[in-house]
């Protein structure tokens, strides 16, 4: 696969603190690459390097096959970009600042063009509404309309769903799934949010603390050959006794909100369950679970990591 | 940059704020033509009062030059803050308001989206003090007439002839120009250093206030950083007003009395306006954008 963005021992420190430690990644042509960590983990820092808002300690930031250093004008024009909050021009109206940032993104920009942008983000009519009007799912669907209008294909997205309600992150979830699968645009998001990663990337970067924790296809992250399994019976505790005395004991992960966890096939579920009724164990629910939360669980084996990035 | 400047000036006139300068200037200069139109004899008669024994004179002392005079005079004093409203918000309203971040991922170099602004803030600058050549000049000459430019300096009086005043008002606003094109500068400087435009707004004032006063004291430790204050020029726009005399002590017309004064303190405000952008550019290369 070809590589649009190539990056290499990216490091950077203020003053005494290391924001980003020795980070290398690649993101290949198409790929919607999901940017993983906890506040603070260094994801901010690393997309500001990539649109040179943030000079690197150390390291290279290869785009489109030229160096950041060398090449940033030409580079920037083939770049769009949200980053965190959406804050555009609030006594211009959207239509003003969505031509405003087209120029200075290096087009010409047209009515047909800038209407047709609108449109997509759902903001056609609010045209010559000013933006200090706007709620804060509409600013970020400008946001996102100003990042697109110069047609780049590699789209950066830092937090996009930040502040928005359940409708608005899924409306940004919507766009970027169809920017990436109908237009072909390579889309860097980051999130703090795990479900919402899970819900759209290919390929999944895990930060902390600065440092690469796995980056991965999203399909080799989520093992479809292995669940999770999280059972509720009437006594945890003593459950979790009989059964690390029993054949489930390599099975059996550290307890979660008090439940207990498995890892193990969907085939053996059937099995494990005749074994629980063997073994005296009152059950009060047993519940399926393969996503990245519980792929957190397995890298990290903490449940308060886990809990930040869930809550 | 072309377009850039025309994105900044197309900004900075889209703002309601952009034109309470003008509504001030213009209330202003209303407020002294209507005073001096009402009252200006008793107003020529006071400061004329020690004059009054040993001088006659004839014509019309109050006319549109001398009432423009009194204008630069007052409004001088106050437009910076008028200019630091708009150059000290040029950076640091943009970290403000969230754009600058937006403003640096599109693909232009640092130096000249900040040669763009600060040209913008030229722009608005020299607007204003053409809106007060406009309003005090033109329309005090509508108003109030013309005739010889009759002023009172401390220790003598000079009479520039009716066909020698107009093109010292032109050097005068050019030097005034490069006098707030200065304090457009400093508060663009100072811009850099805020996420808020109140600071440098402040600051920018609070630097001329402090500058205005170490210039003004005659104290024998400030008098040797008297020369490189930029404060120190600002008025000398006066001396376009100042003319040579022939041995029969009569004005050579065109002459400036001395014009190597007024030279030298372009120099120094060009050097203070080069010094202010310079280091905001420098600065500004080398920011990490975190906000």
């Amino acid at each position: 696969m070809q590589h649009i963005l190539k990056v290499s021992n990216l490091t950077k420190y203020f003053g005494n603190l290391t924001a980003v430690n020795d980070l290398s990644f690649n993101v290949g042509a198409g790929d919607v690459y999901g940017f993983l960590g906890q506040n603070g983990a260094g994801k901010s820092t690393t997309i500001r390097m990539l649109l040179t808002l943030i000079t690197p300690t150390d390291g290279d930031i290869e785009l489109f096959g030229y160096s950041l250093k060398t090449h940033r004008k030409e580079i920037l024009r083939q770049v769009g970009a949200v980053i965190e909050k959406p804050d555009v021009y609030k006594y211009l109206s959207a239509y003003e600042n969505l031509k405003l940032f087209a120029k200075l993104s290096g087009i010409k920009p047209d009515h047909a063009l800038l209407m047709n942008q609108l449109e997509m983000v759902g903001l056609a009519n609010r045209a010559n509404d000013t933006v200090k009007t706007f709620s804060q799912g509409m600013k970020q669907r400008l946001g996102i309309a100003i990042a697109l209008v110069h047609n780049p294909p590699l789209i950066v997205l830092d937090e996009p769903t930040n502040g928005l309600d359940p409708q608005g992150i899924a409306d940004i979830r919507n766009l970027i799934l169809q920017l990436s699968r109908a237009q072909k645009k390579t889309i860097i998001v980051s999130s703090h949010l795990l479900n919402e990663i899970e819900q759209i990337a290919t390929r999944i970067l895990i930060i902390d603390k600065g440092k690469k924790l796995v980056e991965d296809s999203a399909a080799a992250l989520f093992d479809s050959t292995q669940t999770i399994l999280q059972v509720h019976t009437t006594n945890n505790a003593e459950a979790l006794e009989k059964l690390s005395q029993s054949t489930w004991a390599n099975h059996l992960k550290p307890m979660r909100d008090g439940l207990l966890i498995f890892q193990l096939s969907q085939e053996q579920i059937p099995q494990l369950n005749i074994d629980l009724v063997k073994l005296g164990i009152e059950l009060l629910s047993l519940q399926p679970r393969n996503s990245l939360e519980d792929y957190f669980l397995q890298i990290t084996a903490g449940k308060q990591y886990v809990d930040t990035f869930t809550n | 940059m072309w377009t850039h400047l025309q994105i900044e000036l197309y900004k900075i006139f889209k703002r309601p704020r952009t034109y309470l300068a003008f509504a001030a200037i213009t209330a202003l200069i209303g407020v002294i033509q209507l005073g001096l139109k009402v009252d200006g004899k008793e107003y020529t008669e006071f400061v004329m009062a020690d004059f009054a024994t040993s001088f006659s004179v004839d014509g019309n002392i109050l006319n549109g030059y001398f009432i423009c005079y009194v204008i630069l005079q007052l409004l001088l004093v106050h437009v910076p803050l008028l200019i630091a409203l708009i150059a000290a918000d040029m950076i640091s309203g943009e970290a403000n308001m969230g754009t600058l971040r937006l403003l640096l991922t599109k693909p232009q170099s640092r130096t000249a989206i900040l040669l763009a602004k600060f040209f913008a803030a030229v722009v608005y600058t020299l607007l204003l003090l053409i809106w007060i050549a406009i309003m005090g000049l033109l329309c005090s000459m509508l108003i109030f007439g013309t005739d010889d430019l009759f002023l009172m300096k401390s220790s003598y009086v000079v009479i520039v002839k009716e066909s020698d005043v107009f093109w010292r008002y032109a050097g005068a606003f050019c030097f005034a120009a490069l006098a707030m094109v200065t304090v457009a500068a400093l508060g663009f400087f100072l811009s850099f250093f805020a996420e808020n435009s109140i600071g440098p707004i402040v600051a920018t004032m609070s630097v001329i206030v402090v500058c205005t006063i170490l210039s003004t004291m005659n104290i024998p430790l400030f008098n040797t950083i008297k020369p490189f204050l930029f404060t120190s020029h600002m008025n000398n726009w006066k001396e376009f007003f100042d003319f040579k005399v022939n041995d029969a002590n009569e004005a050579i017309i065109g002459s400036i009395q001395n014009p190597q004064k007024i030279i030298q303190s372009s120099c120094i405000l060009f050097a203070h306006i080069i010094g202010f952008v310079g280091s905001a550019i420098i600065l500004f290369r080398k920011k990490d954008i975190l906000s």
